[in-house]
């Protein structure tokens, strides 16, 4: 298949376990106005982690939100189909808080800008902070992550994918791959 | 021009005189001099080939609208009758529903005069059988008659009034008119679109029940029976008209019908299939399978005498609308040869019957000349190639309308040449 | 696209996978109409017209608000008749609204065909809120979409539908509809208002109310109209209202506990529904309304919510 490891299982949970760590040292005494959001889909299961260990971390876990970005994408014009739309659920005001957004791979930027526009149409944020578990550089636009679980070289063809046990994979794992011609 | 054709190598059919067989057909004078097996042709007599074709009499089609005079955008007599030859028709009836409708001797005489002009196909004027068809007095027969109408009809619409139509029955015996009676009671039909049944109800159109056909052709046979009128009826399109016709001829009555190409090869599925194109859409409207089985039928065993085409030019404004707002009617002496022969080739009737529903059979309903090769008859013939393979394009057609349901299908079947008077005034591919 | 299809004119002609698909796409859709901010900006810069030749305020309205949660812009075309009583022709009106390049047109018309026929004549996409007594799509798939909510399938469920069928187009979408997602229908009415051949669609046809109600697991009330000039179906509202009309005994008597109630409006209260019922318990009629334009939605984002329509739209990679 030619895929290239590039993180295994023990490096993502030790990634995840320090960036729930980071986060909840920078919130300090806001801890409690935590809440996660993954985007989906690659940030749904990741999200669900975070939050997990920043509760383990403070005592009671932050709210979980699922955002889907289908209605914010600012690539419909190219695109041949309308993209398959799925469920956002932000079951919690947004007003005040600091949200913690949740994707597997930042790349170009494009998905966390239309996240973040659909976020603040539920509300106003104190703060929005992006964790992500892999970025591989490539920007198109000005976005950066706030906590990063590694750094991963990639070139213009090729994918990089995130695999977890919670998707359906025999083990957790980010591999590169190329994309077919 | 009165020159001497032979139309040698073709098969003639002329039911008439009992003739189904390879001759030649000696044309002199504008008259048939012979029909024989082999004939001498002398040098300056012109040739027509017509090795693998027929040869029939003309054909004759009781029912044509030429909307002339007052609607000549559609069509007009020159036109209509050039779309006639083309299909092979020697002589055509013009109904009277034009704009002033056919009640008196001079539109009959305009429609006689523009047809002479043209000098292609007969036509025979048909008049009212109400005064400017409003069903309600009786138009004036003895003038129609003697200004050249043949028949007498209201088509287009159907003589609602029983009375009057008792009358008109009567009248009409004197001068030994036919009465070419549309069939529909106006009530029982409604603010139709098709036919009623299963179609209309998937397609949530309004529709027009068989039996709304049915009662009117009742109503009709019993007061021909009354009166002793001579009642032709137009377009029959369902089971229960042709089993009313069986059984009154059967009976005795002296009553004669017709049915269009269109009732005999198609069924309100159409109008579904095509996705509402009006081109499916006349009065009566095409009917369910059941009934267009009967019509054939009926065409096979005799109970409905004759093809009539019901040729009704539209223009496109005027059928390019919502289907329920689009005009009824669709145009049909081009294409009646090759539609009609597929019947044939169905096993549904024989050759000779095709020929025969076409000519001899028409020409009796009406009491017309024609319809026959007979020596010393009038020369009005058609020499039709029956395996010609076209494709129908409404544009290239000689009518001035383009309302066909056959556009861009696949035909077999085509009229070569056709005669009048023993004048070639038509021929595939000549042009003009 | 919504599958094969370009534009939305009849359920008749949609699969049970594409009428699942706009049905689980309008969930999601709901979803945005319970936000604080009901405006999302994915139709933005598109526009949707509303051409209605009937009159009809809930169903333009549903269609334009459905449109601006999307961002799209919204134009009201209100034109009265048909080619046939004044002015512009179908065809004319249809070509000089194409020269404004909308990219949906939601069409409404008496005559059946009429969205089919346009469709054949322009370019962007055809919706149809309703043609004749043909379809109305929208509304076929929103009573699904409502029944499939409470209920969670319509596999194996019983659902009828009561009133002037013959004249109905929601009774025909919502037989197309209900059947291909698996549910067996009964149509209920005098046999005037049955039309001929209902049974070749797949309708068990009953002529009193009790037989056909008993056991449904949702019942659709028609609107019955009070005149039908020339063609009287049935001797007046009071006779009718007495054999097919639901009120809270027959409710009582003759529905399942759990069934359904649900009418596409506007309710001529006490003719086919007492207030009692359209009001109960049983009554999803408010949610058919929300669900309406959630379903609206989902039309509007499958038809043009991509550059699929449009000319000359490069073709580019999606971009994580």
């Amino acid at each position: 298949m030619g895929d290239r490891p590039a993180m295994n299982a023990d490096a993502i949970g030790r990634a995840v376990g320090r960036m729930a760590r980071e986060i909840v040292e920078r919130a300090g005494r806001d801890a409690g106005s935590l809440a996660v959001v993954g985007i989906r889909r690659g940030g749904v299961h990741l999200a669900e982690r975070l939050r997990a260990e920043i509760g383990r971390a403070v005592g009671t876990p932050p709210p979980l939100g699922t955002l889907d970005i289908a209605l914010y994408r600012d690539d419909l014009a190219e695109r041949g189909r309308a993209p398959v739309l799925g469920p956002t659920d932000i079951p919690f005001p947004v007003q005040g808080r600091t949200i913690v957004l949740v994707d597997d791979v930042l790349y170009t930027g494009r998905t966390v800008r239309a996240a973040l526009d659909e976020l603040v149409d539920f509300g106003r944020p104190r703060r929005v902070w992006l964790a992500v578990l892999v970025d591989r550089g490539g920007r198109e636009l000005p976005i950066a992550a706030d906590f990063a679980g590694a750094t991963v070289a990639a070139a213009e063809g090729e994918d990089v994918l995130v695999r977890l046990v919670e998707g359906g994979a025999a083990e957790d794992v980010v591999v590169v791959r190329r994309r077919a011609p | 021009m009165s020159e001497t054709i032979f139309i040698e190598g073709g098969r003639v059919i002329d039911p008439q005189s009992g003739l189904d067989g390879v001759r030649t057909v000696v044309i002199r004078d504008g008259r048939i001099a012979e029909v024989g097996e082999r004939v001498e042709r002398p040098r300056e007599a012109r040739l027509v080939d017509g090795r693998g074709k027929w040869v029939t009499p003309g054909f004759l089609d009781l029912h044509v609208h030429l909307r002339e005079p007052g609607q000549e955008y559609k069509e007009t007599v020159q036109s209509g009758a050039r779309a006639a030859v083309a299909g092979g028709f020697t002589a055509v009836c013009a109904m009277a529903n034009t704009l002033p409708p056919n009640d008196n001797a001079t539109v009959t005489e305009l429609v006689l005069a523009r047809a002479a002009a043209a000098g292609l196909a007969r036509v025979y004027p048909v008049g009212c059988v109400s005064r400017g068809q409003k069903g309600e007095e009786l138009a004036e027969y003895g003038e129609l008659k003697a200004a050249g109408c043949v028949a007498l009809s209201d088509d287009g619409r159907p003589v609602q009034n029983p009375a009057l139509m008792r009358r008109a029955l009567e009248y009409a015996r004197v001068f030994g008119l036919t009465l070419a009676v549309h069939e529909e009671d106006p009530h029982l039909a409604g603010r139709w679109s098709m036919n009623e049944g299963p179609v209309a109800t998937r397609l949530g159109l309004k529709g027009y029940p068989a039996q709304a056909e049915e009662v009117m052709v009742l109503r009709d046979l019993a007061l021909a029976d009354l009166t002793g009128g001579r009642l032709h009826l137009q377009h029959v399109s369902t089971a229960g008209s042709v089993r009313a016709v069986r059984e009154a001829k059967r009976r005795g009555l002296p009553v004669t019908a017709e049915a269009t190409p269109h009732h005999l090869t198609l069924s309100d599925e159409e109008v579904a299939r095509s996705g509402y194109d009006t081109d499916f859409k006349m009065n009566p409207p095409l009917r369910g399978e059941a009934d267009v089985r009967a019509v054939r039928e009926g065409l096979a065993d005799g109970t409905l005498d004759c093809i009539a085409t019901d040729h009704a030019p539209h223009a496109v404004e005027e059928k390019q609308l919502e289907f329920d707002a689009a005009l009824n009617g669709i145009i049909g002496l081009e294409t009646a040869f090759a539609a009609c022969l597929e019947l044939v080739r169905q096993g549904v009737l024989s050759e000779r019957r095709l020929v025969e529903a076409f000519t001899g059979a028409p020409a009796r309903c009406f009491g017309l000349q024609g319809g026959t090769l007979v020596r010393g008859a009038p020369a009005d013939v058609a020499v039709l190639d029956p395996g010609l393979e076209w494709t129908c394009d409404p544009a290239a057609l000689h009518s001035r309308s383009r309302n066909t349901p056959w556009k861009g299908r696949r035909l077999v079947g085509r009229c070569t040449h056709t005669l009048v008077d023993g004048r070639l005034v038509h021929q595939l591919g000549g042009g003009r | 696209m919504i599958g094969r299809h370009r534009h939305c004119i009849a359920l008749e002609d949609f699969s049970r996978e594409e009428i699942v698909e706009v049905l689980d796409l309008a969930l999601s859709m709901k979803e945005v109409l319970r936000r604080p901010l009901k405006k999302v900006p994915t139709l933005r810069g598109k526009s949707v017209v509303n051409l209605f030749f009937e009159s009809s305020t809930r169903t333009r309205s549903s269609f334009e608000i459905a449109a601006k949660v999307l961002s799209a812009d919204a134009l009201n075309w209100t034109a009265t008749g048909s080619s046939v009583s004044k002015g512009e022709t179908l065809l004319d009106t249809a070509r000089n609204l194409e020269a404004m390049r909308p990219d949906v047109i939601v069409v409404r018309h008496a005559s059946s065909g009429a969205p089919a026929f346009l469709a054949r004549h322009v370019k962007c996409s055809v919706v149809s809120a309703g043609d004749g007594a043909h379809e109305h799509p929208s509304q076929g798939l929103l009573d699904c979409f409502t029944i499939r909510e409470r209920l969670g399938s319509l596999s194996g469920r019983t659902v009828a539908i009561v009133g002037d069928i013959s004249h109905s187009r929601v009774a025909r979408s919502d037989l197309h509809a209900l059947q291909k997602l698996g549910a067996k229908v009964r149509v209920c009415g005098p046999p005037t208002m049955i039309p001929q051949g209902i049974e070749r669609l797949g309708a068990e046809v009953f002529h009193e109310l009790e037989k056909a109600v008993a056991g449904a697991d949702a019942v659709v009330m028609l609107r019955i109209q009070h005149e039908r000039i020339g063609d009287p179906l049935i001797p007046g509202t009071r006779e009718y209202s007495r054999l097919w009309g639901l009120n809270a005994r027959k409710a009582a008597e003759w529905l399942k506990p759990e069934c359904l109630i649900l009418h596409p409006g506007p309710i001529n209260r006490g003719v086919e529904l007492s207030s009692d019922v359209a009001d109960g318990p049983r009554s999803v009629i408010l949610d058919q309304v929300e669900n309406g334009v959630a379903v609206r939605m989902a039309i509007l984002y499958l038809l043009a919510g991509a550059g699929a329509t449009t000319e000359g739209a490069p073709a580019e990679k999606a971009t994580a």
